[in-house]
Parts: structure tokens; sequence; C-alpha cells
């Protein structure tokens, strides 16, 4: 099959240098697949027209799943019948995204017997993607997958694939065991996962410190950032050791340090933990002396998303401080909570950061049964626009 | 129907725990520290006194089964047959051992996979489908990010830089990934409203949910030719291309008008200050493949007057906010314009209510 490969001069430009080349891996899955064949031809027509080539979406799935696998059709299907269907199925990945050879090896080959050969390890939200399949190969394909116990992820309006960094499994610094809640809520929201049901998208990421690596804060509708209420834990002579090797401690830990809690007299590094800000920072620079304190959970903040439709969100704080801890009942309970609000309230294509704008923070916190606390808000509000409340100006009067 | 009871769904992702390698399963939580021995090699340190080595090596994000399987042999020859990939589509080897850590690294060099991405580099670029499988890509995302590391990899596979640096391409303004809190951040524009299919609208789109999702109100229903259908307010047009994400009768690609722009100071790690979006740079760079040489030089600009000017462990948008601004622009070398202006919601908010002002 390599030997009737479409010509790609353009595409050919980009097997050169040091970066690992899709090109090379989509020729390497046209070996064995007309789909990949038929890709490099209409991609090499993209590259030359400066113009994709896919049609717009297409309801495509397997029985009894509302969402996971994505239509796509080209728009040459005559020029380049072998991707007249390219969908892509998402695979919900293992927390953590670890693997065993064997388990991936088994998905390998499903995906040779039934699809392009090609994926992206991994979406931007986390899943396996196998990208590009017909649509008779779906149903047979998710039942090889369930057989080594792979499930389908999220897509459309629903709890979209949770996904969280390595958390405890391989790095000191996580405040809760990140790997364990992600696979926990997931399991517990399955229908949720798999039945779009909700106004728009949600998603659950999970960040085992604030250095954030999996970009909660900025991706998701509830972001878990883990945190600690206590000290920070100090080796001193860890800490001379950095000294002693030539690190500026002042110019790189104390003079970076948002909370100008830090000193350090020349023996001792002493840090006043109530101003500490849990930035993270001074824990970064000098890992080997520094590591979060005991009494750890997590911040859990509420609705970022990207800019489509009303502008781009940063998560804010709902939750200061929630120990995070299994079965995770009550945070459960909040999670409810907010769905049946948003999902009774929120308008089509609206995602909860952008229904908490559109109806205020107060009414959201009255409607899910929180009460408001100052680490919630940057500021108090700077205009005199305030709504009271009828009851509390009776409570006034009757005073 | 005769097998409806079998089929078995909702069971969920397979556990993470069978997929541990067995010092993981045993210092799970108990890791005390770590440390980066050279580009792309750091050892973590339990309490129990066990160690654990990671190799990270760079990938593409778009792998082929063989690929994959490859890295299964690596791992089965390496590692017991235990690896991961990581938030940033890398893909991270870990070893019981530093006895054969350089042997792994010229395997994954002899299949094209450098090895880095630690400490104070730049790592593999965040990214989206683009032309190889998206409908909506106002640019393709493999070609540029492949481009763009090329002319990177210095600092890839070294760590010579003054902090970390985050890079992530959105291949149209959906960002599939967190590309406005990056660093740099490469996102593909339209530039002219869409292109009505009056005759085909009514009977593939709901026309109320159409007119809804313009964030502008630049569209409401009218009747073209006999057509039930819409029309767009031109001059209320800013491209965001959501009213195609509903309908596919409005679609805006446009080989001589799409491109990218370019977005600087963005993060979403909170070490030392908060996550901050990232913010306009070059408003328009047309689309060049297969290389966009014009892409890779305005990024490699960016990356090289950074490291140039920032202080140790200071990110780019730390590093603007320190300047400011207007010295951001001049020293970039780039125009500002009204483009740089922002005038959606609540833009007031970002103008500066100060006389804090360098010259």
């Amino acid at each position: 099959m390599a030997d009737n490969l479409p010509k790609t001069p353009q595409l050919d430009e980009l097997e050169k240098g040091g970066w690992p080349s899709f090109v090379k891996e989509i020729k390497m899955a046209a070996k064995g697949s007309p789909m990949a064949v038929d890709l490099l031809g209409q991609l090499e027509q993209s590259y030359t027209e400066k113009i994709g080539h896919w049609k717009h979406g297409g309801i495509v799935g397997v029985m009894g799943y509302g969402g996971g696998v994505i239509g796509r059709y080209s728009d040459l299907p005559d020029k380049w019948p072998n991707i007249s269907h390219f969908h892509t199925m998402r695979i919900n990945q293992p927390s953590g995204w670890y693997y065993t050879s064997d388990a991936l090896r088994k998905l390998c080959d499903i995906w040779e017997r039934h699809g392009s050969g090609l994926t992206n390890m991994h979406g931007s939200t986390g899943d396996i993607i196998l990208l590009g399949t017909r649509t008779e190969e779906l149903e047979p394909t998710f039942e090889e997958l369930a057989k080594i116990d792979f499930d389908i992820g999220g897509s459309g309006s629903d709890l979209r694939t949770p996904s969280c960094c390595c958390g405890q499994s391989r790095c000191e610094w996580a405040c809760y065991d990140t790997m364990g809640a992600c696979y926990d809520l997931t399991m517990h929201y399955q229908d949720e996962l798999h039945r779009p049901a909700f106004p728009y998208k949600f998603k659950f990421k999970f960040s085992g410190c604030p250095n954030d690596c999996v970009a909660s804060i900025a991706r998701a509708d509830l972001s878990f950032l883990g945190t600690w209420r206590d000290d920070i834990r100090i080796d001193q002579d860890a800490v001379r050791e950095y000294v002693d090797r030539g690190m500026d401690i002042n110019e790189e830990v104390i003079s970076r340090c948002p909370g100008n809690c830090m000193e350090f007299d020349g023996k001792e590094l002493h840090i006043e933990n109530s101003f500490c800000k849990r930035c993270m920072h001074c824990i970064n620079i000098m890992p080997k002396a520094l590591r979060p304190g005991t009494d750890t959970g997590a911040t859990i903040l509420i609705g970022s998303k990207a800019p489509i439709i009303e502008g781009a969100l940063l998560s804010s704080v709902l939750i200061p401080f929630y120990k995070m801890e299994p079965p995770y009942d009550d945070l459960k309970e909040l999670i409810e909570e907010i769905w049946d609000v948003w999902a009774e309230e929120g308008k089509n294509r609206e995602r909860v950061g952008e229904f908490i704008q559109r109806v205020g923070m107060g009414n959201f916190l009255d409607a899910i049964g929180l009460d408001p606390v100052p680490e919630m808000v940057a500021h108090p509000r700077e205009n005199p626009y305030v709504f009271f409340e009828e009851d509390e100006d009776e409570d006034e009067d009757e005073g | 129907m005769a097998d409806v009871q079998e089929r078995r769904t909702d069971f969920g992702p397979p556990h993470y725990e069978q997929f541990l390698p067995p010092v993981i399963k045993e210092n799970y939580g108990k890791w005390k520290y770590h440390e980066i021995l050279k580009p792309g090699v750091m050892v973590h340190v339990s309490e129990t006194g066990a160690k654990i080595w990671t190799v990270r090596a760079a990938s593409g994000r778009l792998l082929a089964i063989d690929k994959i399987r490859t890295f299964c042999d690596l791992a089965d020859k390496y590692c017991g047959g235990y690896f991961r990939f990581t938030s940033r589509h890398n893909v991270e080897f870990l070893l019981d051992s530093d006895e054969k850590i350089d042997d792994l690294i010229k395997d994954l060099a002899d299949i094209g996979h450098p090895v880095g991405g630690l400490a104070n580099s730049i790592t593999a670029i965040v990214h989206t489908q683009g032309w190889v499988h998206c409908h909506s890509a106002a640019t393709d995302a493999s070609g540029i990010v492949k481009a763009v590391m090329d002319d990177l990899m210095e600092y890839f596979e070294n760590m010579k830089l003054p902090g970390k640096l985050r890079i992530a391409l959105a291949c149209c303004l959906n960002m599939c990934g967190a590309v406005h809190c990056s660093d740099i951040a490469i996102l593909g524009i339209h530039r002219k409203p869409p292109v009505i299919d009056h005759s085909r609208l009514n009977k593939l789109c709901e026309i109320p949910n159409v007119s809804a999702s313009c964030p502008t109100a630049a569209i409401r229903p009218a009747t073209v030719d006999g057509n039930p259908s819409v029309e767009v307010i031109e001059e209320r047009c800013m491209y965001c291309a959501n009213c195609f994400t509903v309908c596919p009768a409005m679609p805006l690609n446009d080989p001589e008008n799409d491109g990218v722009s370019i977005w600087v100071g963005g993060k979403v790690s909170n070490a030392r200050c908060e996550p901050m979006f990232s913010k306009l740079a070059i408003p328009y760079i047309p689309n060049n493949p297969p290389r966009w040489p014009e892409v890779t030089a305005a990024v490699r600009n960016l990356v090289e007057l950074w490291a140039k000017n920032a202080r140790k462990h200071e990110r780019m948008g730390e590093w603007i906010n320190r300047i400011g601004w207007p010295k951001f622009f001049k020293m970039a070398g780039i125009e500002f314009t009204k483009m740089h202006i922002d005038d959606f919601k609540h833009a007031g908010l970002t103008f500066k209510r100060s006389a804090h002002l360098t010259f």
C-alpha cells in the first residue's frame, strides 16, 4: 500500500527537523490503512488550498450512549473515498495517563482491525482519541473495547471526561489523591458522562497543587486545586545546602514571595505561614527543603471556560478548603445542587460560569445553599447598585 | 433484541492501579522530593528511600499505532512494561534504576523522540486537530506545532531559559485546550463574516438558535429570496464562528483571509502571581503552509526577547507586567493598533487607569 501513496510535496517538508513528525506517523499508518492513505491526500490538498475539507458534524454513536463519538465526513468523498467517513471515538483514559504495554497493545490491535490506525495520545480534554473510522465500525469497536475494559468518554452537552495530574502517584506536592478522586467521580457520574442532559458541557479537572498541571483553573467548570492549611514543612539543613551550592535565596525565593512572609537569617529560613498565599514558588525552587503542610485538601473553584460565547473566564473560589477524602459524599451533594440549578435555569449552550455571570454569584450561592465568604472575591463590589431583599429590611425594622 | 441484557455499558475507564509500576504502588503518597538530573530526566525520592527515575520524551500527539507499539517495546525493555503520557502530550518512561537511562535516551533518539521538556525549558505545545480532523479549523494545528518546535528544539533539549515557557495552539476560537492562559498562544482566526447558504439554512438549522448563538447580536431572522433564513449585521461580526458551530449553513472558512494571531503573557500556575489570560500581541499572520515561516519567526522573537530580559523564574506575563506593555511593544517591534484595544464586554477594565507609565 505504501507504493501508491499520493504525492505530498508540502507535507514531506514536515518530515524534516528535530521534533517528532505527525506526517511520518500518518505515513506509518498508511502502510496498513487505506484511510491513512486518503488522509494524507486530503491533507496535502488542504495545505495547497489553505482550507480544511471536513464537513460539519453529523450524529453518530454507539448503542446506549449519547456522546463520545464525533461524526466526521470528508467534503470530497469522491476523491478520497476511504475517508468519506472519518469519525473520532473518545475513549476514557485511565487516571494520570498510566498504561501497561499489554493494555495498549490490545488497544492498538483493536484499532488496527476497526479504524485508521491513527490516534491522539491524548486529546485536549484528556481522552484517548481514536482518529477516524466508519459508522458501521463504531459498534464492533466498542464491543471489543468493552472486553478490555475501555469505555467511551464524553462529548456534547454532558459531563466531559474528567482528568487529573499524576498526583500522589509520583509527585510530592500533591495535596490530595487526584487520581483516586478523578476515578471516583468518573465512576459515580457515568450516566451524566454518557448521556448529554445539561445545557452545555461540564468539566471536572483535578490538580494536586496550585501549580495546576492540568490547567484546571482555566478550563474546568469545577476546578480542584490541592492546597494545605497548616505550615510549609522546612528542612533547614536542605535550605542551607541550596544556599551553600550557590542559590541566591533572597533574590530567587524571598523577593518573589507574593505574601512577603519569608526571611533568611543566614542560618534558618523563617516563614510567617498565616500570610502565605500557597502560591508554590518557594517550594518549586527548593523541592528538597520545602514541602506543603500535612493538613491538606483542595480549593474548589467554579466556572472557567474558553471565550465562546460570552468571553473567557477563569474559575473563581467556591469552597476555600475541602478535605477531599472518599467517599466525597458532601462534595457529590454540592455538585448535584449546582447541576440542578444550572440545568433548570441555564440557557442552551450556556456554561455554568456564564450562567453565574448572568444570574449573579450571590443569587447562585443562595440557590445552591452556600454562604458567601470573602475568599470568593478579589475585592467587594465597587458600585452602589445593591439589591436589598425585603425580609432583610423587615429585620431592620423589627430590630 | 436478544443480546440486550448482555451488553455492558457505563463501566468507566480501567482502574489506574493496574497500570502503576510496583515502586509507585508501594510509595503512593509518600514521595518526599525530586531532583532534575539533566534535561528530560528527574528522580523522585520517597520517604522510604525508594526512588523512581522519569525520562520525558517529546511526542507530536498524533501517533500511529505502530509508534505506540514501539513505545510499548521500550517500556518492556526498560520499565517492566509501564509508561505514561503527560498533560502536554509528552511520553514518560518510569525506571526503577538509573543504570539504563542513557540507553533509553539513545533508543528514543533513534526513533525520533528527543528527551527534554523539564524545568526551565519549552515543552510540547498543547494543540488541537486543525485540517487533520476538524471542520471549523482556521489553520492547521500539527503543521504549525511541528514547524515552531523544530525551530525551538534547543529550548526543549536544555534548561537555559529564565523560567518556564508554555506554548499552546488552537485552530479556532473554540480553543480546545488552555490557549487563553499560555505564555505564548497561537490562535487560528477568521477575518470575514459567514457566507450564508440561504437555500439550505432553514433545512439544516433552527433559526432562533442561530440568532441566539451570536455574542454581539449580529444575527437576525430574515427572508431571503423567499427562503426563511437569517441576515448578519456585518459591522457587528467579529468572526467568532459560533453561528457556524450551531449551523453548518454559515461557513467562515476562507483561504485568503484565515490565518493566525499571536497572544502572550498568560499562565495557569499560581506560582508568584495569580493565573492570567494571554493578551493580543500580533493580530494576524496569513496562513503560509507547509512551515508558516512568519509564525515561527514571530514566536522565536518573543521567546528570545523574554529570555534575554526576564529575571530568573519570571514568566512572560510577569516580565511584561514589570516593564509595562508600551515597552513590550517597542522591544518586540510589534506595531500597536486599534485592534489591540478591547471593545468587548468590560473593556474599560483593560484601559490604563493611572499615570504609572515609563518613558
